[in-house]
């Protein structure tokens, strides 16, 4: 069992109060998902500037702003913020080469999320400690996704939570477990794709993010996922254009949608949307097994 | 707990817990509730074992009333997965829709969905009624031994996969068949039985109306796969 939230506001004004909803929404998933919990963020300027990039990291060595600006020519300043496990780099760079510029100075940590728009946090601990953790309550910006984790598969560690970010921008959180995941990343290997972790949602992600730089849209990239994978699964994917949910044909896996004029959410749980402003007059509805749900901005 | 008039109480789950609740709805000490801010919260009025009316003013989340017995439960909201799951008698009603595995092995009582209800509606029903005003998801009535559903609206794919018996009354259309069940004809007595199921919903005055009857179809076992055949042996 793990919970998954996601929160995709369409009216401007509700903006600053991302973080607010979000730790709301949080609350009511953390009894799916007690051992960790990640989040990332969509459009928090204090958190990754205009103009620049983000690089979330873990295993990460102290004092890497210095060495990792001197492989940046132009570059005169790395910011570094510690957020509990993860750290995370801005520069006003591409996100692929403060990513590059990382892996040089220091390759033994991970990234776990690059974007120009997007922050992502992970660790493990009790997820209302985390969201202190990760300031959420702080969190500004238009779009937010996070999982609270039950380990069924693979270890409890930072690597292993979710989102999992391997692409620009793109942020995957699952509930369920693949069956045909090892097979599946035998044949990414194959094709130059290496991994971070032994868990199955990161094959999901890097299939996912491999389809996507192919050039098919969420959409279409969620269908292929949906005939490739065996497994039970709700996803929700988060992109710096939208969001997309899918579930297994089964559909096992819980999975509520509320829609309203000024923001769509998606939660495990309906009391994790209970609180949402409006959520009376929402359209509130459960995915149909199967069928991929996609909104742009 | 504020009690309201003679018999009623009510209970704000903005302030109390679901676990103070239902110890009080199982040594009751009034005879009608009012739950107030239910805010998708789990197990509301789980294990009601005493005629008690409960009013749930709100949606809820996992298994609003299982294991029923006699109460009579109305949520005046939405209903999460499971809900009635395992209920022996009593009433349970839904204004809203309500999730997935609704009136799971339920072995009694009546389980009203005023809106529609999500996959694996009354799997492996026991012996309860289920009625479903507007449409039922796929893989409806899984494994149903006993009992019967209406819906009146449509019904998703798979219905009644590997049903040994109950009898399933759908009023729209069917998405496909699952293994073994298979369209039957409607007697008197079935057409008898849904009408006093309807009436039971308080859908009287459809009930009454033969043309609206003369809509439903009656879904049950082909009794195929009661028993291991000896072709099915090089299966395994």
């Amino acid at each position: 069992m793990c919970g998954i939230i996601g929160l995709h506001l369409r009216d401007p004004e509700l903006y600053p109060r991302l973080g607010p909803l979000m730790v709301q929404m949080l609350q009511g998933i953390v009894v799916r998902g007690p051992d960790s919990a990640g989040v990332a963020i969509y459009g928090d300027r204090s958190r990754c500037p205009e103009g620049q990039a983000a690089v979330s990291l873990l295993n990460a060595p102290e004092d890497l702003a210095v060495a990792v600006a001197s492989e940046l020519p132009g570059v005169e300043k790395v910011r570094v913020e510690l957020v509990g496990e993860t750290t995370v780099l801005t520069a006003e760079t591409s996100p692929e080469m403060l990513a590059s510029a990382v892996i040089t100075v220091a390759p033994e940590s991970r990234v776990v999320g690059i974007g120009e728009d997007m922050v992502v946090y992970k660790g493990i601990g009790n997820p209302n400690d985390l969201a202190g953790t990760y300031r959420l309550q702080d969190a500004q910006g238009w779009q937010g996704i996070a999982h609270t984790r039950m380990a069924t598969e693979s270890a409890i560690n930072a690597e292993g939570c979710h989102p999992f970010s391997v692409g620009v921008g793109v942020s995957l959180v699952h509930n369920g477990s693949f069956s045909n995941y090892a097979t599946i990343r035998r044949e990414l290997q194959r094709g130059g794709i290496s991994f971070d972790s032994l868990n199955d949602t990161e094959v999901g992600a890097r299939f996912v993010a491999s389809r996507l730089a192919e050039g098919d849209d969420l959409a279409t990239a969620l269908t292929a996922l949906g005939d490739k994978f065996d497994g039970f699964y709700t996803l929700l994917v988060t992109t710096e254009h939208g969001f997309a949910v899918v579930r297994d044909e089964f559909a096992c896996k819980p999975a509520i949608i509320a829609e309203h004029p000024r923001w769509v959410a998606m939660a495990s749980e309906f009391q994790a949307l209970a609180m949402l402003p409006g959520i009376d007059e929402a359209h509130v509805f459960e995915p149909l097994p199967g069928r991929v749900y996609a909104w742009k901005r | 707990m504020e009690t309201l008039k003679q018999g009623t109480a009510e209970i704000d789950l903005a302030v109390q817990s679901v676990r103070e609740l239902n110890a009080e709805l199982h040594a009751p000490n009034a005879q009608r509730y009012v739950v107030r801010h239910p805010r998708g919260a789990h197990a509301v009025a789980a294990g009601v074992n005493a005629p008690l009316e409960v009013q749930i003013d709100g949606d809820v989340g996992y298994y609003c009333a299982g294991m029923n017995q006699e109460g009579l439960i109305t949520v005046e909201g939405s209903a999460g997965p499971g809900v009635a799951e395992n209920m022996m008698s009593g009433v349970v009603r839904i204004r809203g829709n309500a999730s997935q595995s609704a009136g799971a092995s339920s072995h009694g009582g009546l389980l009203i969905i005023e809106g529609n209800v999500s996959t694996r509606c009354g799997i492996s029903l026991k012996g309860g009624d289920i009625v479903v005003g507007g449409n039922m998801g796929a893989m409806g009535a899984f494994m149903a031994q006993a009992g019967r559903i209406v819906v009146c609206g449509d019904a998703g794919d798979g219905l009644g996969d590997s049903i040994y018996e109950a009898d399933i009354y759908v009023r729209g259309t069917v998405g496909t068949l699952g293994a073994d069940c298979i369209k039957k004809d409607m007697g008197p007595a079935h057409r008898k039985a849904l009408r006093d199921l309807l009436a039971q919903a308080d859908m009287a005055p459809q009930a009454e109306k033969q043309d609206y009857l003369d809509g439903f179809s009656r879904y049950g076992s082909a009794r195929k796969l009661y028993h291991f055949t000896h072709e099915h042996a090089r299966s395994y």
